[in-house]
């Protein structure tokens, strides 16, 4: 049976994909940020998973408003990062595992969960962004990858609890799967940040510290939290936490937290890292 | 609660327009513009006429003033969503410290200040 053998965690800042193309990692700005990365580069490369399933969310490339899915699942053979308009370097391609994805989906919609199946599906720097800062070049150093996307565009999106209720749906499906994978799930987005309005600008150190703490032993507490008090909370985009929450869900062994990181402003964000081991 | 109320909560948070249904039925057609800036193509021809591209998509006119006002308050308050309208700030290269201190009506230094500041 394939196994979740770990919950990563990551920002996905686009200014960290221009900055990443720029080698600033000694950068006095970038230091404190892209040190978070080396001891999770190097729990992967002594544990060698075979697939990363990444929650993110798109932000205006692969989805419009025509048809907002609030849950999709990447069942593709490969997964292309495209233009965004604004433009962070084009990193390529990602390989797919298209046999698990779609056992994941029918594991899904078993559990409850009427998920939006992608064939096609191009990624944006939700997703570009954590992998390359975990794997680096995928020419170089590719994993299998089965992007699921959670809706944080329009308004409903799933509330925490949902999300988290969904991920554990996702680790039951991927526990099931008849083969002897590695698998490690990640987290993106967050933490506290908000780009629109007169509040644009807001982070919130106390309560990321508090959910960066309490994620690991007592996820249902912040699963527990209101749309509406999140994103005062954390900010409008920091409403991104229901990705980490979805990740945290999905690991259901004996979980101890090995590494994290935590830096104070990221562009507009602050930034936040975990890496999670998880355990039969 | 009921699905209004529901709504009503949300708005309560300060400084912060929740892009809900209603938003979303006001700023379609801004926000398909903005879309359409994912491809360079597209984001030649508004540079060519912007006059041209707004119509094209049917903009209203509280959303072409907007525009041509470059205004990130006005467009949010014209149904823009911010993941859409990020792709307008960017065919003028701005940053989002850029679109944050004009939103906050600071300098683009004062606004660096604040957020690093929050680390302390």
């Amino acid at each position: 049976m394939a196994n979740i053998i770990g919950g990563l965690t990551s920002s996905h800042i686009p200014a960290v994909g221009a900055a990443y193309a720029k080698q600033l990692f000694e950068d006095p700005y970038w230091k404190p940020f892209f040190d978070g990365y080396p001891p999770v580069r190097k729990w992967l490369a002594e544990q060698k998973p075979d697939v990363a399933v990444v929650f993110y969310n798109d932000h205006g490339l692969n989805f419009f408003l025509d048809k907002m899915p609030t849950f999709s699942i990447g069942a593709a053979f490969e997964y292309e990062n495209q233009d965004e308009g604004w433009g962070i370097p084009n990193i390529g391609k990602f390989e797919g595992y298209p046999e698990l994805s779609w056992h994941i989906i029918e594991g899904a919609v078993a559990d409850g969960f009427d998920v939006c199946s992608c064939q096609e599906m191009a990624v944006d720097h939700g997703f570009t962004v954590p992998m390359q800062l975990f794997w680096g070049d995928q020419t170089k150093n590719p994993i299998k990858t089965i992007p699921i996307c959670i809706n944080t565009v329009q308004h409903p999106i799933p509330t925490p609890m949902r999300c988290y209720r969904f991920g554990q749906a996702i680790g039951r499906a991927i526990a099931s799967f008849p083969g002897a994978e590695k698998v490690v799930v990640v987290g993106t987005g967050g933490l506290s940040h908000q780009l629109d309005g007169k509040r644009a600008g807001f982070i919130n150190k106390k309560f990321d510290l508090m959910c960066m703490e309490k994620i690991v032993d007592a996820p249902e507490e912040l699963a527990a939290i209101s749309t509406r008090d999140l994103i005062r909370e954390a900010g409008a985009q920091g409403a991104e936490f229901i990705l980490w929450l979805a990740m945290r869900g999905s690991l259901q062994g004996k979980v101890r937290r090995l590494h994290q990181n935590y830096h104070i402003p990221i562009s507009n964000t602050a930034a936040g890292t975990l890496l999670i081991e998880n355990r039969a | 609660m009921s699905a209004q109320a529901h709504a009503q909560a949300l708005e309560e948070i300060p400084g912060t327009t929740m892009f809900d249904g209603a938003q979303a039925m006001k700023g379609y057609a801004l926000n398909k513009m903005c879309f359409s800036f994912n491809k360079a193509e597209n984001r030649d021809k508004f540079r060519r006429d912007e006059e041209a591209f707004m119509t094209q998509y049917g903009l209203t006119e509280q959303q072409k003033a907007a525009i041509r006002a470059r205004n990130v308050l006005a467009l949010i308050e014209a149904g823009g969503n911010i993941y859409y309208l990020a792709k307008f700030a960017g065919i003028f290269g701005l940053s989002v410290q850029d679109v944050g201190a004009q939103q906050t009506g600071m300098s683009v230094e004062a606004f660096k200040d604040m957020l690093k500041k929050q680390g302390e």
